[in-house]
């Protein structure tokens, strides 16, 4: 059977109706494991408490029973509200969110759509959440959720650059845009002459990596930069009015794209389906490449939220002056220094 | 000052009138932002309407009542032992706390003196309840700041105080132990060696919140040189505790006017931090939690043998006469001036709780200040509930 699909690999990638629910399950299998994992059991632990523990062996059923709930609680529309706005909000949240998953490579053919300029893409689509959240900030009639919307804009906007110069480093080093063109990059460099790992962009572009998360971070708005939900501030920001499916549908947004930041992390970085050992071209990829994704996704998606749970919050302003002042220069200094090692080496 | 009842009612009513103006009209130069009294960062149904420009503080107000219990005037109707069960609710953190100056007062009027080993136990009640209350707050303030982790250290460790004073005293919250005349019970066995192990948890839940909330980077970007409070200012507003420490004012009452606790028995030092930040009064609180720990370490060394009670009689009426005892508290100045007229029950109380006085800074303190420093302008500042509204 495994040979079967190793050899054959993109029989699925045809069909519409195969991959309308690889997509659904690209999107929500690491959204709930990151949930279930992490957000319930990882933080707990270090919080000195169980977390759910009655839902199913360990409470790994809790999540389905907290779908469940919110499906069947009442979709509230506040009166003065702006009915249609606050009804889509979601949808765009998530369909920033199901774009990015697009791009990802889980193997040398498993791959939805191969774009020449897929990071670019990325990064572009990943600003489409901003109007999402700025839509539900000003169309729930509501003041927290008006602050909320509109820190959020700010932040984003702020760490769209960032994120997009600590991805320059790669594009000059790995010299493509095309997501599976950084993996064979990555795949069949080498260390100073030596290739027996490959070139995982970890060791050149650690300073990238660190301006990629740290912005990761922020455009997740997760702690320490989580002002637009800030719920000792403001409640949940723009979250507030939100309730049943629709909340849903954002807190869905929310650790989906903490896993798709996170897969796009462990393709720029660490390889993305690629482990040393296996000749890169072998077919194989395309079987065992989205469960070697998946665990460098979880490795990368712990370190999220490990800072969410440890980090106090920042203001605004200092928040800004981060951006602006420190992570914008250094990735500049970063990409001129990669730049003229990748001419001179 | 108003003088007739209609004069008054028109008084009240003009008032009433003008805190709805201030809420419900949208000005042109901004918004109006309703913090409360359902808000997660007001600890219960304080209230506050800020004008905001952008995300600057034009002018903030609290606004308080939402919890009032009108203990001052329960009192009237409850005879002196009965009182403490009431007012041991009024920071419910820290309760035994509350008990000791009311019960104080009272001895006073009585002119009788609880036995040594009673003042000693009193004052070790004393200071578990103010690390009970004061842990809870180390957790609290990096919750308002945005940390989830370390109020859940904070309850952990507590629990390792309260579970102490529920073996003294019966109940974890509300003990009901402190009696005219000495105390209800005497420890029970082990409770000292106990107690001392307990204490050293709490030095090393201390060393954790230093190091997870006080030396992060994001936490004194946060609360360094936010919400100054000038010394001359902190004593104008008659702030006590540690805010009043935080803001250099080298002021204790245990130390400066002590009253029935055996605080000069021991060796220990006043805390102050000359900076007046919401960052002093933080590490203020987190000292006085420490030392704390070594004044409790040293009054278990040295607990006297003895009785526990002194000579009170059966049915307690209090003698004619005033008296106002105050002591420090874990939010500050905790004072009850009690009027008896030679009843059993009080002719009247008057409390002075040390949160009402802290929060009524808050409209100077949030002027100009951002809607995050709000909350952890408030935080910082250590308010509860039912201490300002009794």
């Amino acid at each position: 059977m495994i040979s079967v699909l190793a050899l054959d690999p993109a029989w699925w990638q045809q069909t519409f109706l195969i991959k309308v629910p690889i997509g659904l399950l690209a999107v929500l299998l690491p959204a709930g494991t990151i949930v279930y994992l992490y957000l319930f059991k990882a933080i707990s632990f270090m919080q000195s408490r169980l977390g759910p523990m009655e839902a199913g062996p360990y409470g790994s059923m809790q999540l389905l029973a907290e779908v469940g709930k919110w499906l069947q609680k009442e979709d509230i529309f506040p009166t003065k509200a702006d009915k249609f706005v606050f009804a889509a909000a979601p949808f765009v949240v998530l369909m920033s969110t199901f774009l990015l998953v697009v791009i990802i490579p889980a193997g040398p053919d498993a791959i939805f759509v191969d774009l020449d300029a897929g990071i670019y893409f990325a990064m572009a689509v990943s600003s489409v959440s901003v109007i999402g959240i700025l839509m539900a900030g000003w169309s729930s009639a509501n003041k927290y959720s008006l602050l909320g919307g509109i820190r959020a804009a700010g932040q984003l906007i702020a760490y769209e650059l960032p994120l997009i110069l600590a991805v320059v480093g790669v594009v000059i080093q790995a010299g493509t845009m095309n997501m599976q063109g950084i993996v064979l990059a990555q795949a069949e460099g080498e260390i100073l002459g030596w290739g027996g790992i490959g070139n995982p962009f970890i060791f050149t572009q650690f300073i990238g990596f660190f301006i990629f998360m740290v912005a990761v971070q922020a455009e997740l708005t997760q702690a320490p930069f989580d002002m637009p939900v800030a719920e000792s501030e403001l409640v949940t920001g723009y979250l507030t009015e939100y309730s049943g499916i629709r909340f849903l549908l954002f807190f869905i947004g929310e650790f989906a794209s903490a896993a798709v930041f996170s897969a796009i992390a462990a393709v720029l970085f660490f390889g993305g389906w690629y482990v040393p050992g296996i000749d890169p071209t072998n077919d194989i990829f395309n079987v065992i490449g989205p469960l070697i994704l998946a665990g460098k996704m979880m490795a990368i998606a712990f370190l999220i939220f490990w800072f969410r749970f440890t980090f106090p919050r920042f203001r605004e302003d200092q928040l800004q002056r981060l951006a602006w002042k420190f992570l914008i220069p250094l990735s500049l200094a970063n990409i001129t220094l990669t730049g003229l090692l990748k001419v001179v080496v | 000052m108003a003088t007739t009842e209609s004069e008054q009612m028109a008084y009240i009513a003009a008032q009433a009138a003008d805190a709805r103006v201030n809420v419900e009209v949208e000005t042109n130069e901004g918004m109006t932002l309703n913090l409360g009294p359902q808000h997660p960062a007001t600890h219960g149904t304080l209230r506050i309407v800020a004008k905001l420009d952008g995300e600057k503080v034009v002018a903030a107000e609290p606004i308080m009542g939402y919890m009032h219990r009108g203990y001052e005037k329960l009192t009237e109707v409850r005879t002196y032992p009965q009182v403490t069960t009431l007012i041991n609710r009024i920071d419910w953190l820290g309760s035994f706390a509350n008990e000791v100056p009311f019960i104080l007062a009272a001895e006073q009027l009585m002119e009788v003196e609880a036995p040594p080993r009673a003042q000693w136990i009193r004052t070790v009640l004393f200071e578990l309840s103010r690390i009970a209350n004061i842990s809870l707050f180390l957790g609290d303030m990096a919750v308002q700041v945005g940390a989830t982790t370390p109020v859940f250290y904070a309850f952990r460790d507590r629990e390792f105080v309260l579970n102490q004073i529920e073996r003294v005293t019966g109940g974890r919250f509300h003990p009901n132990f402190d009696r005219i005349g000495g105390i209800k019970d005497d420890l029970p066995k082990g409770w000292i060696e106990e107690t001392g192990s307990v204490i050293g948890k709490m030095r090393d839940f201390c060393d954790e919140m230093e190091e997870l909330v006080l030396g992060n980077e994001i936490f004194q970007a946060r609360t360094r040189g936010i919400g100054v409070i000038p010394p001359n200012v902190a004593l104008a507003y008659g702030l006590s505790g540690a805010n009043l420490r935080g803001s250099g004012v080298d002021w204790d009452i245990r130390r400066d006017a002590n009253v029935g606790l055996v605080y000069d028995e021991v060796d220990w030092k006043v805390w102050t931090h000359p900076d007046g930040d919401s960052f002093s009064r933080f590490w203020v609180r987190l000292q006085e939690t420490r030392e704390a720990c070594n004044i409790i370490e040293q009054l278990l060394d040295g607990i006297p043998a003895g009785p526990i009670m002194a000579k009170v009689p059966l049915i307690i009426k209090v003698p004619a006469g005033e008296a106002y005892v105050a002591t420090e508290n874990p939010l500050g100045e905790m004072g009850f001036y009690v009027v008896s007229q030679g009843d059993l029950t009080p002719f009247r109380v008057k409390i002075r709780s040390a949160s009402f006085s802290n929060i009524s800074i808050a409209p100077w303190l949030l002027k100009g200040v951002f809607v995050p420093d709000i909350i952890s302008i408030l935080a910082s500042l250590y308010f509860i509930l039912g201490d300002i509204d009794r």
